[in-house]
């Protein structure tokens, strides 16, 4: 048996370390947006020599254009999303870049385009969550018949989410990446995930409970970690194959979505017996010394 | 009655047949004949039943069809302009989801002058439907009667009213802002309840004051609909259409005011075929990329588990199976975020034999024969199994919003994640329990090793 509950500080730590720097990005930065929820300028032309992606991002840049995506057609036309909907921006960059392609410029399309998803998808999906949460943690308190697992799984729940948000802030501030309609679903995702994980590990100190009753609790969950560690990893193992494979040979539009499932898993998986569990261990100590006081 | 596990293999094998055969791919060559999914087109009973077994992908996997409307801004002022196509973008929206097509994109498009709404459907089956359906407007009117009428009609006659007979009270359907299929909370009958905007609902509650104990006559298209009793004085912006309605006729009046509720003419402009979103390229891509991770999964499961990992895999595929069969039956659009569904079920498929199988191994640690330790293993785990899954459903259940309720996700995005979640975590625990079960009972004998 490991003795996983003497370590439960440095189990914090380690969530610390990712969470508070992601944290303070999402309060500073908040998260990237993109064209889906934001809407923006579309703007595709034709011309006889094209010019590289790295001169369109810098002359966007000088004229106050953001730029999401460039797409080089197969024949001479060249559609570029971007952020900007403020038309007077727009007709300075395009300006800029006739300049510098030459005669041969051809304005094919020029659209201004609504969200396609409503900024409130975000919001509603956060009450879905955290109504289900509330939900989770009223099922996990009955079948456990003790509110304490219910509180405790849906801590490491929330835990997974916040993970989630705050590594995509700090990937949408240094990286660029943005936030699109799938993340949504990617986060929806890691919360079952989450709590599917958890479960397992409940279930068998609930199990080892009902056999003995006088047993500590430290020694109960230890026990139930040692046994489930190996299912445990296993079991995401088969997930982060499917995942890895998705990332590195996936398409690159699906490839961040594939990322966020990744770190849902991996957080996920190691909520459980360190969030979760030590957490219902802390709990269980706390209440014991207020009795002996 | 399926005690003997023999005979429960022989149903199952069946069942996977019939899903294989609904699952065939269309126009799948095999050998020399090109087999595709069975169609059935036949009459039972006077009932018609028409179905065919394929797949909708949707617009970010396959595609679909392109409808660009044109809205008519001229009588609009140039400042309401954007909010006023924003709101007719809204009410399209709600007509297409309404109409059942699953995941549509609906966008506003300012390009120049031109103010568009660019409607995408995935598929291209219903395309026409859809279009009759977002071009009709239908007009809602509220009447009173006139004091001639009142003074013709005598104490028992039936007062029927017709144009003639009455005058509009200044009620339209621009005064409505959304209307709904409800069912009475006394008869279970289906009605049609109706919100007003706020200038709607006063003047709503002006008329009806002042009509108290008179009748209120609702025109659609000119034609009266209903005409009741006004019996209390409304104030608070809503009110109820009650008449003979069957469900399908009321959603169909619902959806008719909700039309009628579009703030600008618009116009077909466009209609095109699209390709895939995501990229055509970059889904080709990813179906390979998942296929590799499969696979690799079903191979980690054999060299983990050996005998039993191969059983797991053959449950794996029998979940396949029935899980795109049912996709077909029902039928579900699959998107990207379906696919997430998919595969985190997929994973919730393999935990339940992961956790079956490592319990078996516990109990063959203590030294109990393989047979009992197996039993044991299937009944141990199922608590755990039982109580994970559930919570599961219960969260998909919440994002699926069955009843519709505006503070939870409406979209067709979270609604797909949440169906194929559903769907997957169901079959999975009958695949993960029964199937594997089955089949290690029917097939499994272990080696002479004492570890598997």
């Amino acid at each position: 048996m490991i003795r996983f509950s003497k370590y439960i500080w440095l189990y914090f730590l380690l969530s610390a370390l990712v969470l508070v720097p992601g944290m303070y990005s999402l309060i500073q930065f908040g998260l990237r947006p993109s064209l889906d929820f934001t809407g923006g300028t579309l703007l595709e032309y034709s011309t006889e020599n094209r010019v590289s992606k790295d001169t369109i991002m810098t002359m966007a840049k000088d004229n106050g254009v953001e730029i999401t995506e460039i797409i080089e057609g197969s024949s001479k036309n060249t559609t570029i999303r971007m952020k900007t909907t403020e038309e007077g921006t727009v007709t300075k960059f395009e300006t800029a870049l006739q300049e510098n392609v030459g005669t041969s410029f051809t304005v094919l399309r020029k659209e201004i385009v609504g969200p396609v998803i409503g900024k409130e998808l975000m919001s509603k999906a956060i009450v879905a969550a955290l109504l289900a949460a509330f939900a989770i943690l009223s099922y996990v308190a009955y079948a456990f018949k003790n509110i304490k697992f219910g509180i405790s799984a849906v801590i490491a729940l929330v835990h997974d989410v916040l993970i989630i948000f705050g590594t995509f802030s700090l990937f949408g501030h240094f990286m660029g990446v943005e936030v699109d309609a799938l993340f949504v679903t990617a986060f929806l995702t890691t919360m079952s995930f989450s709590v599917h994980d958890t479960i397992v590990i409940f279930d068998r100190i609930r199990e080892y409970r009902k056999r003995d009753q006088r047993m500590p609790l430290d020694e109960l969950s230890d026990r139930a970690l040692t046994e489930t560690m190996g299912r445990s990893l296993v079991n995401s193992f088969t997930i982060v194959f499917m995942l890895l494979a998705l990332v590195l040979m996936g398409g690159e539009s699906i490839r961040w979505f594939s990322v966020a499932l990744l770190i849902g898993t991996i957080t996920g998986t190691y909520s459980s017996p360190f969030v979760a569990t030590p957490i219902l261990i802390l709990w269980d100590r706390w209440e014991k010394r207020k009795k002996n006081l | 009655m399926f005690k003997n596990p023999k005979r429960l293999l022989l149903i199952l094998v069946l069942f996977a047949i019939v899903a294989a055969v609904i699952d065939i791919p269309e126009n799948f060559k095999f050998f020399s004949t090109t087999l595709n999914p069975p169609t059935f087109d036949f009459s039972l009973f006077g009932v018609k039943i028409q179905k065919k077994f394929t797949t909708h992908l949707g617009l970010d996997l396959a595609g679909g069809t392109q409808i660009n409307l044109e809205a008519d801004m001229k009588e609009i002022k140039a400042e309401d302009r954007a909010s006023a196509l924003e709101s007719s973008r809204q009410v399209i929206e709600r007509r297409v989801n309404f109409f059942g097509v699953s995941e549509p994109t609906v966008q506003s498009v300012k390009s120049g002058d031109a103010y568009r709404i660019s409607v995408e459907l995935p598929g291209v089956t219903d395309v026409n439907e859809a279009l009759k359906l977002i071009g009709q407007t239908a007009k809602l009117e509220f009447r009173e009667f006139t004091e001639d009428a009142y003074k013709n009609a005598t104490a028992e006659a039936y007062l029927f009213p017709t144009l003639d007979n009455t005058v509009a009270v200044g009620i339209t359907g621009k005064d409505l802002k959304n209307a709904g299929l409800t069912f009475s909370s006394q008869t279970g009958e289906p009605e049609v309840a109706i919100t007003f905007t706020p200038e709607g609902g006063k003047k709503f509650a002006d008329v009806t004051k002042r009509l108290l104990n008179k009748q209120l006559a609702i025109f659609l298209d000119d034609f009266p609909l209903t005409w009741p009793n006004v019996s209390t004085e409304i104030t608070d912006g809503s009110a109820v259409i009650s008449g003979s309605f069957t469900k399908e006729s009321g959603k169909t009046l619902a959806l008719q005011l909700n039309a009628g509720a579009l703030p600008v003419p618009v116009s077909v402009v466009e209609q095109k075929t699209i390709g895939a979103t995501l990229g055509e390229s970059s889904v080709k891509k990813s179906i390979v990329a998942g296929l590799i991770g499969l696979s690799l999964v079903a191979l980690f499961m054999i060299l983990k588990y050996g005998w039993l990992g191969v059983l797991a895999d053959l449950a794996l595929v029998m979940y396949g199976l029935l899980t795109l069969a049912l996709y077909r039956i029902i039928p579900i659009t699959l998107t990207l975020p379906g696919i997430a569904g998919f595969i985190l079920s997929i994973g919730m498929a393999v935990d339940s034999n992961i956790l079956i199988f490592e319990r078996y191994r516990e109990e063959e640690r203590k030294g109990k024969p393989w047979q009992i330790a197996m039993e044991l293993g299937f009944g141990k785990a199922w608590d755990s199994i039982r109580d994970a899954n559930f919570t599961t459903i219960i969260t998909s259940i919440i994002l699926f919003n069955p009843g519709n309720w505006n503070f939870l996700p409406t979209s067709g995005l979270v609604r797909g994640f949440a169906s194929t979640l559903f769907i997957g975590v169901v079959i999975s625990l009958f695949t993960g329990i029964v199937v594997t079960r089955t089949l290690v009972r029917v097939l499994y004998k272990p080696s002479k090793r004492k570890t598997v």
